[in-house]
């Protein structure tokens, strides 16, 4: 059977587990609209609203099922990649990234593909506890390591408080960028935990762990994610909530003349 | 991306036994991989050497750091030593990139990271770098991002690199491992070279050498230092031009000044006559002033690149007072 084949009888409406069946249901979607949503929407997509929920019955079914071994390779190389909690063996073409291993060889679809070259920050994935770019990381080079992508945060069917507060603050608008803002965010948290310093940190010698992070120190720190819907604004709040636990609403202002001028000499 | 073969050394006899003249070795892989895929590089082989046992920070017998050479940025960058001795180093090395980049580019790779001239990129176009005797199609193309200083007609390039900047400002040797299995120190000033009639080479590593250590002098500037990063938004681009300002002030009179300036030349360019102009002189405006006119004088911009000279002066008389006057 082809690896289509298995995900297709996967998204197949009459084999949908409880909690699938559960999500959609909360989405409206019945009947013949949800076999023709399930068809025309790859779960990928879903992972924001229901990635826990789909993580433990989807992904990793597929990561199994995928086959181990592709039919032509060019100088292979066998890797164990260990991706949220789970391992898999693989023969791959020594070119392969991280990035391509995950969407093409494991189903993990969740990283995207935006650039290819390091630009964007859209394929970063945690890799033992740092944040990466999957795109400039030879797949063969992982052997071992413990990669997480935005389908491995979900932990016991509860999203992982960022993916919650990316949604409550409504911090994106068509996605794509979304899942490397989440796991780059997740990392950025224990960042922030351990004291590191960025360059508009004003004290590099004073500095302690536990940071609080300003708004400026938050947009700096994420810069390597480009959104480029600008949800910018959204992301920053979300950040917020979970860094500081304060789940109030933001409150807006306008910026004044003297903020103004201090951005256009910044 | 060309096909090449892949080799993980656990060690460096490991490592060097497998370079080939067609080989690289594989750090971060946050500059080769992108060049790679473009066919700007093209090995048959990468050598993965980011499990050689380079990655620690140690006091050495200068009374300063050495720092690893497969030690990641932002590891090097935000170790408490480095910050509190080598706070200069650190500004340049958190302005460069992203968080992501950081974490994966190795401090060996750092200074051996290759020019951002989109003639070199685009291999479409002639690039002696890329293609020796290919032509410089920057020469009499788009050069407003190009050297001002130590060009030839080769090659008009810059180096991208904001550790090397502060590195060149601090003073450092690099120690490299040779494919004989003995090791070599090398003044960080001359890693780098100028273009030159070979401007292939960016530095004067032989082929199989390996970058295993940085060793930095005893800490000068930890009092007063500042990197200024000028660029065309406020993070995650290269700079257009930075300075690296380090100054160490007795009684009101400067007594040692290290400096050096990015975005202008093929290598980090180092700047010595202004150094030599402020020992010994106040830390004022005037004098800043003087230092910056003493170096820019011998600039040589295009027709594009003009702005860099005002931008150049302004920025070290910017560089120094804030490495002066900030209180941090």
């Amino acid at each position: 059977m082809k690896d289509i084949d298995k995900w297709n009888e996967a998204v197949d409406p009459d084999n949908l587990s409880d909690d699938e069946n559960m999500i959609l249901d909360a989405m409206g979607l019945n009947g013949s609209s949800r076999r023709k949503f399930l068809k025309q929407v790859s779960a990928a997509s879903l992972s924001i609203y229901a990635s826990s929920f789909f993580t433990s019955e989807l992904f990793a079914s597929t990561m199994k099922d995928l086959p181990e071994k592709t039919t032509a390779l060019l100088n292979e190389v066998k890797v164990n990649l260990r991706v949220n909690d789970m391992v898999k063996p693989l023969t791959l073409d020594s070119r392969t990234s991280l990035l391509d291993a995950l969407r093409e060889r494991l189903g993990l679809t969740g990283t995207k593909k935006g650039c290819d070259h390091g630009q964007c920050g859209a394929c970063t994935v945690i890799i033992e506890g740092k944040r990466n770019l999957s795109c400039l990381t030879l797949a063969a080079t992982c052997e071992g390591k413990e990669i997480t992508t935005v389908e491995g945060l979900a932990k016991n069917g509860e999203m992982h408080p960022m993916q919650q507060a990316f949604l409550k603050h409504d911090g994106f608008q068509c996605g794509y960028c979304t899942p490397g803002q989440i796991c780059s965010s997740v990392a950025l948290l224990e960042e922030a935990k351990n004291g590191e310093a960025s360059y508009v940190t004003e004290d590099l010698k004073k500095i302690q762990s536990g940071l609080t992070l300003s708004e400026e120190e938050i947009r700096e720190r994420m810069s390597g994610n480009i959104c480029r819907c600008g949800a910018y604004n959204n992301i920053v709040q979300a950040f917020k909530e979970v860094h500081t636990g304060n789940d109030e609403m933001p409150t807006w202002e306008f910026a004044t003349q003297e903020q103004m001028d201090k951005a256009k000499n910044a | 991306m060309r096909p090449f073969t892949y080799t993980s050394a656990k060690n460096k006899e490991q490592a060097l036994q497998a370079f080939t003249a067609t080989s690289h070795y594989l750090g971060g892989g946050t500059n080769l991989m992108d060049l790679m895929k473009e066919n700007v590089e093209r090995p048959d082989q990468l050598i993965d050497v980011t499990n050689l046992d380079y990655k620690k920070i140690t006091s050495n017998e200068n009374g300063g750091l050495t720092l690893g050479g497969m030690l990641s940025n932002s590891e090097t960058a935000n170790n408490k030593e480095v910050r509190t001795n080598y706070p200069l180093l650190s500004m340049a090395m958190l302005s460069a990139a992203t968080a992501q980049i950081r974490n994966m580019a190795s401090n060996g790779g750092n200074l051996l990271q290759r020019t951002r001239c989109p003639y070199f990129f685009e291999v479409s176009m002639p690039c002696n770098k890329r293609e020796p005797g290919s032509g410089c199609g920057a020469l009499n193309g788009m050069n407003a991002l190009h050297a001002i200083f130590g060009y030839s007609d080769s090659c008009i390039a810059t180096n991208p690199s904001d550790m090397c900047v502060a590195l060149a400002a601090i003073g450092a040797t690099v120690e490299v491992q040779k494919p004989d299995g003995t090791s070599r120190m090398i003044e960080f000033t001359d890693l780098h070279r100028l273009p030159g009639d070979q401007p292939e080479k960016d530095t004067t590593l032989m082929p199989g050498e390996l970058i295993t250590a940085i060793h930095l002098p005893k800490p000068e500037f930890s009092d007063h230092y500042y990197y200024l990063k000028i660029r065309e938004r406020s993070s995650y681009a290269f700079a257009l031009l930075s300075v690296a300002a380090g100054l160490q002030v007795e009684s009101g009179v400067i007594n040692k000044v290290g400096l050096a300036m990015g975005g202008v030349a093929h290598i980090p360019w180092k700047l010595t006559k202004a150094e030599e102009f402020l020992v010994g002189k106040k830390p004022n405006q005037s004098n800043f002033e003087a230092a910056a006119a003493l170096e820019m004088k011998d600039a040589k911009p295009f027709e594009a690149n003009k702005w860099k000279v005002d931008m150049g002066k302004n920025a070290i008389v910017r560089a120094l007072t804030q490495a002066y006057e900030r209180k941090v």
